[in-house]
């Protein structure tokens, strides 16, 4: 598709006074509140939509806290012989590489430390800079790193399904059974709060208050 | 009813927006196999494949039977030292039934089986009339744009990554094997997987909207058909 004066500058729905529906990509008119075609709603890319993602990150922040100090997995061998165990995320990564897991240790350290701290620092960094002037290349970096955040952010539930497999699978009576911890809980929520959070971000803010040229004038 | 190449820059007819950074593009009807990206950010605005809506039927129909099995036959089983666990894949979100864990077994059973079927079913819902050139059920519009609200939702594939790491890290404490139902979720990943690499949410709504669903006077009706 080309636009309207293709290959000149790139004109905004919200530059021409008009309003582009999100989910179907419709334009209407700005006092539109609702698509027509899809039934979702229409909402001009302004700063309004980041409160939304500022509490929802709180919120997963909040309870991204307690997932890293309660147990996330309960462990016991041979009736408590040998020990019972309780490990937290950091603790369980620990644990493998102990036992010379580094390929796992690795995963789970990645999923449930590196990701969650990421997202966290990138969801923040892109609110804070949303709606400044960026140059072209900057606003194209914002937007690759906003997908790599809506894509990866999902990811991190897969901590909360190894704990479920686990718990559910290793009940050998005496030799050795593996409980749910209560961090299972608050690391899924976390993850359900930083997904809605980055959801929220519109990620036409990062476009506004671009000088209206296409990409290709300016490299 | 909008002629092709025309736009009215005052109400946006005949103009699509990129949903990630606004740029506004002329609408066309595209043939299929081709692909409409932004001008600007690159965003595949559009990508109508050939037969689509067929195979994404047939794909939904396969991932919905091959989700009968992952949750009806046994997921793994477990063995050491004469004592032995088998678990399906109930047992795996019934894992957190105790106490204030509660919540979370239909957060899990959601997540791995509920939403992948609800999303199946109204995929199926959706485009079953429009692929043979019919019109649209009742709540096609709600019914899609519920389907594409839950799509993150729905996290089978990583449940399965999910699986294959817990294996590992169990391998070296006790013997293990693979039910039935582990492949056929393997299985639906794949499945998955191939339906999403189909569907492209402009076109569908595109055809719902050819087919005389939810008409706001705009839709281009291809020439053939007009």
């Amino acid at each position: 598709m080309s636009a309207p004066q293709a290959p000149a500058p790139v004109l905004t729905a919200h530059r021409a006074g008009l309003v582009g529906c999100r989910s179907c990509g419709r334009v209407w008119p700005e006092s539109e509140t609702t698509c027509r075609r899809c039934g979702g709603a229409l909402v001009p890319p302004d700063r309004r939509c980041l409160n939304a993602v500022w509490a929802w990150l709180a919120a997963g922040f909040v309870f991204y806290i307690p997932a890293n100090l309660f147990p996330m997995l309960k462990t016991s061998t041979f009736g408590g012989l040998r020990g019972n165990s309780e490990s937290t995320i950091l603790g369980g990564v620990v644990e493998l590489m102990h036992y010379g897991n580094y390929g796992v240790a690795a995963i789970v350290f990645l999923a449930s430390i590196v990701v969650p701290i990421g997202k966290f620092i990138a969801i923040s960094w892109l609110a804070l800079v949303a709606g400044r002037p960026a140059t072209v290349r900057a606003a194209h970096k914002r937007l690759h790193l906003y997908e790599v955040v809506e894509f990866i952010g999902r990811w991190s539930m897969i901590d909360v399904f190894i704990v479920a497999i686990l718990s559910a699978l290793v009940q050998l009576g005496f030799v050795a059974s593996i409980h749910p911890g209560p961090a299972a809980v608050s690391f899924a929520l976390s993850v359900a709060f930083t997904m809605l959070s980055a959801q929220s971000f519109d990620p036409r803010l990062i476009w506004r208050g671009l000088p209206l040229r296409s990409r290709k004038d300016h490299e | 009813m909008q002629t092709e190449g025309e736009y009215d820059l005052s109400t946006g007819a005949g103009l699509i927006a990129c949903p990630r950074c606004d740029a506004l593009h002329v609408e066309r009807e595209l043939e299929p196999g081709e692909t409409a990206r932004c001008v600007r950010c690159n965003t595949v605005l559009a990508s109508p494949r050939a037969g689509a809506f067929t195979r994404i039927i047939a794909l939904s129909l396969a991932s919905l039977v091959l989700m009968v099995g992952a949750v009806f036959f046994p997921f793994l089983e477990i063995s050491r030292m004469g004592f032995g666990n088998e678990t399906s894949l109930f047992g795996v979100a019934l894992a957190f039934s105790h106490g204030a864990l509660m919540p979370l077994t239909v957060a899990v059973l959601g997540m791995i089986v509920g939403l992948p079927v609800l999303r199946a079913v109204l995929l199926v819902y959706t485009l079953l009339p429009l692929s043979r050139n019919r019109a649209p059920y009742a709540h096609a519009v709600p019914a899609f744009r519920l389907s594409e609200a839950l799509r993150p939702w729905s996290m089978a594939e990583i449940f399965v990554i999910g699986t294959a790491i817990a294996l590992v890290k169990v391998a070296g404490l006790a013997n293990i094997s693979l039910g039935p139902a582990f492949w056929a979720f393997c299985g639906l990943i794949l499945v998955n997987a191939a339906s999403n690499a189909f569907t492209s949410a402009t076109t569908i709504w595109d055809a719902i909207e050819d087919a005389g669903m939810a008409t706001d006077g705009r839709e281009i009706v291809p020439e053939t058909r007009a």
